[in-house]
């Protein structure tokens, strides 16, 4: 075996391999530099580049209204809650007053967004540790979201629903009565989850104990959404920066203190009930009113710098608008939190085996599209 | 002996009145062979057939069902897409051991088919070390995976071929003493006798305690013999790609596939002569028809196939370390002890006859 890439503190011991830009386990385009001794892991360097499509530098170019649909394309298994922050951004320097109907129905997308990428993550973190059947379960109860979302808005994955003033077009006459459908689907669907992989013993060995990471490096490496909760670190937008109708409604953070991939596991499924709670709280009131409020053709924000941050499914995104008074942005920031949360692999997989590595990247939930931007 | 057995009694005494003894044999070896070869395609692809219908069936979808009736003819498609692939290779690969690889596993498998009876007298081989030579001659077939994953100058398909090793190496312990365990109630290695101890009861029956954890032993590490879920480590498609056959194409990856469920349906073999009777039909319902007993013998071996991949379908995978904790802290001292009391079992006849 020769080594192309040899490192210059490299042991003889140690080989080096190249996990993806093509591998099963890296959910995309990601390329890890693995320095491994037998199948320990020593090093994990991740290597990004290989998606990106300067989004960022796009939307220096663009008006507001089509920044929108560029954030479809980020993370795009939390795309309406991409939206929302862009339009949430805009509407905040233009010191727009949205109808409550938008917010809500907003609210009940994001989280339904929230369940549906969810779903995909659980499906896939069971292929990962090994569990095939796993990935047709989730999904099939996140086909019906799509569904959904299809009826309403026309798109099931990048959706491009929300735009700055409000939303696109109104609900579908049906949505309610089958989002109450789903809601009533899905309360059977996760004990399902839970007897199929949650308490499998297999499932608890490959995942208790490793990959820990401690509420001090979360908070260090910047680490957000499930990812921090499953450290113990109290991380939740929607609880400490409430938008859309987020503050009219009760529900609990999902915190988990062990810091382990089992903890970040139980996290997200734990918001997967949250979520359906909080749907279940809206759905019965969206008030009646207009569903977009109109705004001229060319939005022009005033000179200034404007932050808005949300909590997708991967956890807090931000958004920074430097605006100069022209149609497109001087410059705009997407603060992402995959790219945070993949900057911990290295501290917390190291030391474990090759699987570990997989499991831990399971947990993490990378969107690499969302990373790379 | 029946009518359709006989017929193999008939064209053995016409090859021998037709032509001198040595051709006769000869002839009758290769005619021997082809019917094997042919078992073993046959069973190989209807596996997989099943193997993807059950899976389908786990996880609420159709699987293969429109090259011909209900999907019987798309293994068959499969493999005549695989006959007329490019054999693919790597740079620098050791070729010869590349090459060599796949006979190695096809052929410990086809070797270890020969000696099942699948009836009475339905037999290729019927020597009086058979479950011995079972053991032997399926471990021969990991060298194959290490051959290919080292002739592969693939790093991948080596970490799967070192794990292959190093599990099989450890799980043949068990695989080995949880049938000498019941060898011990049989006091016989040679197939056609065990079968023939059964006639007063199944063995899972006759041993019942100390048998039945054998057989669990047995089910274990025969999945972990066979690499299957949840013990495929040597592939670990979401680790390793595809482990110790990434470098594979074409017929060369098919005999691995293939392999692989001969391998399965070798080990429900084993189980269901060992523990479950061959051939011989519950409670002697059909004894007067002796070819029934391929039926009885296949029916019980595909509800084991069903068994394990029921395993694959549901559970996750076990990382490398646990499972060689599972091996050698738990199974094989399991194992030991469980010797221990079948002995004194089959010492104080507290075996249960019927």
């Amino acid at each position: 075996m020769e080594d192309t890439t040899v490192k210059s503190n490299f042991k003889s011991e140690e080989y080096f391999i190249n996990m993806g830009p093509q591998h099963p386990a890296t959910h995309g385009v990601l390329r890890l530099l693995l320095t491994i001794d037998g199948e320990i892991i020593k090093k994990v360097e991740p290597d990004l580049g290989y998606i990106h499509r300067s989004i960022e530098k796009m939307c220096e170019r663009d008006s507001y209204q089509q920044i929108v649909h560029l954030t479809d394309r980020m993370d795009y298994l939390s795309a309406n809650i991409n939206n929302e922050a862009v339009c949430l951004c805009v509407e905040k320097a233009l010191e727009m007053e949205i109808p409550e109907r938008v917010k809500v129905i907003r609210t009940i997308i994001g989280e339904l967004t929230r369940i549906s990428s969810h779903c995909l993550w659980w499906g896939v973190m069971g292929m990962d540790v090994g569990a095939l059947t796993t990935f047709f379960y989730g999904f099939r109860d996140r086909e019906l979201l799509n569904d959904i979302f299809e009826e309403t808005c026309g798109a099931r994955l990048t959706m491009n629903y929300n735009v700055p003033g409000g939303l696109m077009f109104d609900i579908h006459p049906n949505f309610v009565s089958r989002v109450k459908e789903f809601i009533t689907h899905f309360k059977t669907k996760i004990p399902e989850y839970d007897r199929l992989l949650t308490d499998n013993v297999i499932f608890h060995k490959r995942t208790k104990g490793v990959g820990v990471l401690s509420r001090e490096d979360a908070i260090s490496f910047g680490a957000s959404g499930p990812v921090g909760r499953g450290s113990g670190y109290s991380c939740d937008v929607r609880k400490y920066h409430p938008y859309s109708a987020l503050s009219q409604v009760d529900f609990n953070e999902a915190i988990r203190t062990e810091g382990d991939t089992f903890a970040r596991y139980s996290v997200r499924i734990q918001e997967m009930w949250e979520s359906l709670s909080i749907v279940e709280q809206l759905i019965d009131n969206i008030p009646e009113g207009d569903f977009r409020i109109p705004t001229k053709a060319v939005i022009k924000l005033p000179k200034g710098e404007y932050f808005q941050r949300v909590e997708t499914a991967r956890g807090e995104l931000g958004v920074y608008i430097i605006s100069t008074g022209t149609k497109s942005p001087y410059r705009l920031k997407f603060r992402s939190p995959g790219f945070s949360n993949l900057s911990l692999l290295n501290h917390i997989a190291v030391g474990g085996k090759i699987g570990d590595l997989v499991a831990t990247m399971a947990t993490l939930d990378l969107v690499i599209p969302d990373i790379d931007r | 002996m029946s009518s359709a057995l006989s017929i193999t009694g008939n064209i053995h005494d016409w090859l021998y009145g037709a032509m001198p003894e040595w051709a006769a044999s000869l002839v009758e070896m290769v005619l021997i062979a082809l019917v094997y070869l042919g078992i073993f395609a046959i069973a190989g692809l209807f596996l997989v057939l099943l193997e993807r219908r059950i899976a389908a069936w786990f996880q609420q979808r159709l699987g293969p069902n429109r090259v011909g009736f209900q999907g019987l003819l798309q293994t068959m498609a499969d493999a005549l897409k695989l006959l007329s692939k490019e054999l693919t290779g790597t740079n620098r690969a050791d070729t010869f051991l590349y090459n060599l690889a796949p006979y190695f596993v096809i052929i410990s498998s086809l070797m270890a088919l020969s000696v099942f009876p699948f009836t009475q007298e339905f037999q290729a081989f019927d020597i009086n070390i058979g479950l011995f030579f079972l053991i032997a001659v399926s471990s021969i077939g990991v060298i194959g995976i290490l051959l290919g994953g080292w002739g592969s100058n693939n790093k991948y398909a080596l970490i799967g071929a070192m794990r292959s090793g190093v599990q099989t190496i450890s799980y043949e312990l068990s695989v080995g003493l949880s049938l000498l365990t019941m060898v011990l109630l049989t006091g016989t290695l040679q197939l056609s006798q065990i079968v023939e101890v059964q006639k007063s009861g199944w063995l899972i029956v006759q041993g019942h305690i100390p048998a039945i954890i054998a057989f669990m032993i047995f089910m274990i590490s025969g999945t972990a013999e066979t690499n299957r879920a949840p013990f495929d480590m040597v592939e670990a498609e979401s680790e390793l790609g595809a482990g110790f056959h990434t470098e594979y194409s074409g017929m060369k990856f098919a005999y691995f596939f293939l392999a692989e469920f001969i391998n399965m349906f070798i080990i429900c073999a084993i189980a269901t002569t060992v523990f479950f009777g061959a051939w011989l039909s519950p409670f002697g319902i059909t004894e007067s028809i002796p070819v029934l007993g391929v039926f009885w013998f296949m029916l019980k071996t595909m509800l084991l196939v069903f068994l394990m991949m029921w395993f694959r379908w549901t559970f996750p995978r076990l990382r490398i370390d646990q499972l060689l904790t599972l091996e050698w802290k738990y199974l094989l001292p399991m194992n030991l002890m469980n010797i221990v009391i079948m002995a004194v079992l089959v010492w104080l006849n507290l075996t249960i006859k019927f």
